[in-house]
């Protein structure tokens, strides 16, 4: 009889009992809903021991890859320690290696973390202002290729944490950080895919992250991103992007201003209908969209739409955070 | 003697139906308003265990299940028409991916039978 363990506590999983009857059994009590291994209402994640792999039939395979599971459809066959899915339970130590503008409102924050951890391009962490308040911001940096985490903070006026980052951390502080989390990450599941990467503002850093992990893993198939806002000045590191195309001849960069002035070597309109307008059939294609939350809706209907199945469509997981 | 479901092509087919069905679902004029501001991923999850049902696969909804989870859409107005109008669409994504027309008709005549929790009827 295997012992599932949560939150501290062990408990004894009869014969065919799932994971979620098993806690109902207990009086704990785990968010559900068809309890068919269909609406995933009661994704959970495990923490040690194997989980049967008809517990994760339908999951996104990068929830997979973390771990994740449906309680109703998980009959443990060893021990395991499972948990609900919670961003940032565990918290690291960080030192502040650098902060780098990268346009008026944007910089990077490079942080060294002392315990090395463990995270995909395009995933978020939280970052600590203080005990209580903390914002979740995404990855730039890719392991493989970056020593440092890297971050791009946008300056929120009302913001909590952003000002704070902007006006007054210093290189050389130390601050808390979260484990990383999020499942809107490159998987080297079909290396030959086409992959779509729609991004406005600081949006731009999981896209980032996830183009040049792929590019490291050897991606072959095709890579276009494109990056919005308002006016030319607002976009960042078209630079490093250019070169990046001029480098990888399956990565296509188009930067894309919505405003009126637009300059030579930029794409006119908002960069989700760009995109869209450029690549008309995204049957089989991956889509990633990060960045203003109305644009993600948006672009994730238009992406649908034009043929992309659901199960290829990864965003931001805290869109309808306030990013403040 | 297989199961509606093992002779559709079981999860398989689910998985394929999803995007077909509710693609036509969120561009069909007649009922598109009733999923405005919905969580997309949350929604796509629904309508594979919708499907799952209409397969004659393994589900737990009840009828009770169906009432509650429809309930604020009649307030808005879902009738007959609109149900009529997803049991086409139900139809038209089983015929485009050449599931036999009797296999068809009984995966119409489950999601038939709910019709009445559904409009809280």
């Amino acid at each position: 009889m295997p012992s599932i363990i949560y939150g501290g506590q062990s408990y004894q999983c009869k014969e065919h009992e799932s994971v979620l009857d098993c806690m109902t059994a207990h009086d704990v009590t785990i968010p559900s809903s068809c309890r068919a291994g269909l609406c995933q209402t009661c994704l959970m994640q495990a923490v040690t021991g194997k989980v049967p792999e008809v517990a994760q039939i339908g999951l996104k395979p990068t929830l997979a890859a973390q771990n994740y599971f449906l309680a109703c459809a998980c009959y443990p066959e060893e021990d395991i320690e499972v948990k609900l899915p919670s961003p940032g339970v565990g918290k690291y130590s960080a030192i502040v290696v650098d902060i780098n503008p990268l346009n008026a409102d944007i910089v990077c924050l490079e942080l060294s973390v002392g315990t090395k951890l463990k995270y995909k391009a395009g995933q978020f962490i939280n970052l600590h202002k203080d005990t209580v308040t903390a914002r979740s911001y995404s990855l730039a940096s890719v392991p493989e290729i970056d020593e440092h985490l890297h971050l791009h903070i946008r300056r929120l006026p009302d913001g909590q944490v952003s000002p704070w980052v902007h006006q007054a951390l210093k290189v050389g502080d130390s601050v808390d950080i979260s484990d990383a989390n999020g499942n809107c990450f490159y998987i080297a599941d079909d290396p030959d895919q086409s992959l779509l990467l729609i991004g406005t503002g600081s949006g731009l850093a999981p896209l980032y992250g996830i183009i040049r992990d792929a590019l490291v893993q050897g991606h072959r198939g095709a890579i276009k991103l494109y990056h919005g806002s308002k006016t030319a000045e607002s976009l960042y590191m078209s630079d490093e992007l250019r070169s990046l195309a001029a480098r990888y001849p399956n990565f296509a960069y188009t930067p894309c201003v919505s405003g009126h002035s637009v300059p030579h070597g930029f794409a006119s309109g908002r960069a989700h209908d760009v995109a869209i307008r450029e690549n008309q059939d995204l049957a089989g294609w991956r889509v990633f969209l990060c960045g203003h939350p109305e644009m993600v809706a948006t672009g994730k209907r238009l992406a649908f739409f034009a043929g992309a199945s659901m199960r290829d469509i990864y965003s931001d997981p805290f869109v309808s955070m306030a990013k403040v | 003697m297989s199961s509606l479901y093992e002779k559709i092509g079981g999860e398989g087919a689910v998985n394929a139906a999803v995007d077909i069905f509710y693609r036509k679902v969120l561009k069909d004029d007649r009922i598109k308003q009733f999923f405005d501001g919905v969580d997309m991923d949350k929604q796509a999850s629904k309508q594979k265990a919708f499907l799952t049902m209409a397969f004659g696969g393994p589900h737990n909804y009840t009828g009770e299940d169906m009432r509650k989870g429809h309930a604020h859409l009649v307030k808005q107005g879902l009738n007959d028409s609109h149900f009529d109008a997803v049991m086409e669409n139900l139809g038209a994504t089983l015929m485009e991916l050449n599931v036999p027309g009797d296999l068809i008709a009984q995966a119409a005549a489950i999601a038939e039978s709910t019709r009445k929790d559904v409009l809280g009827k």
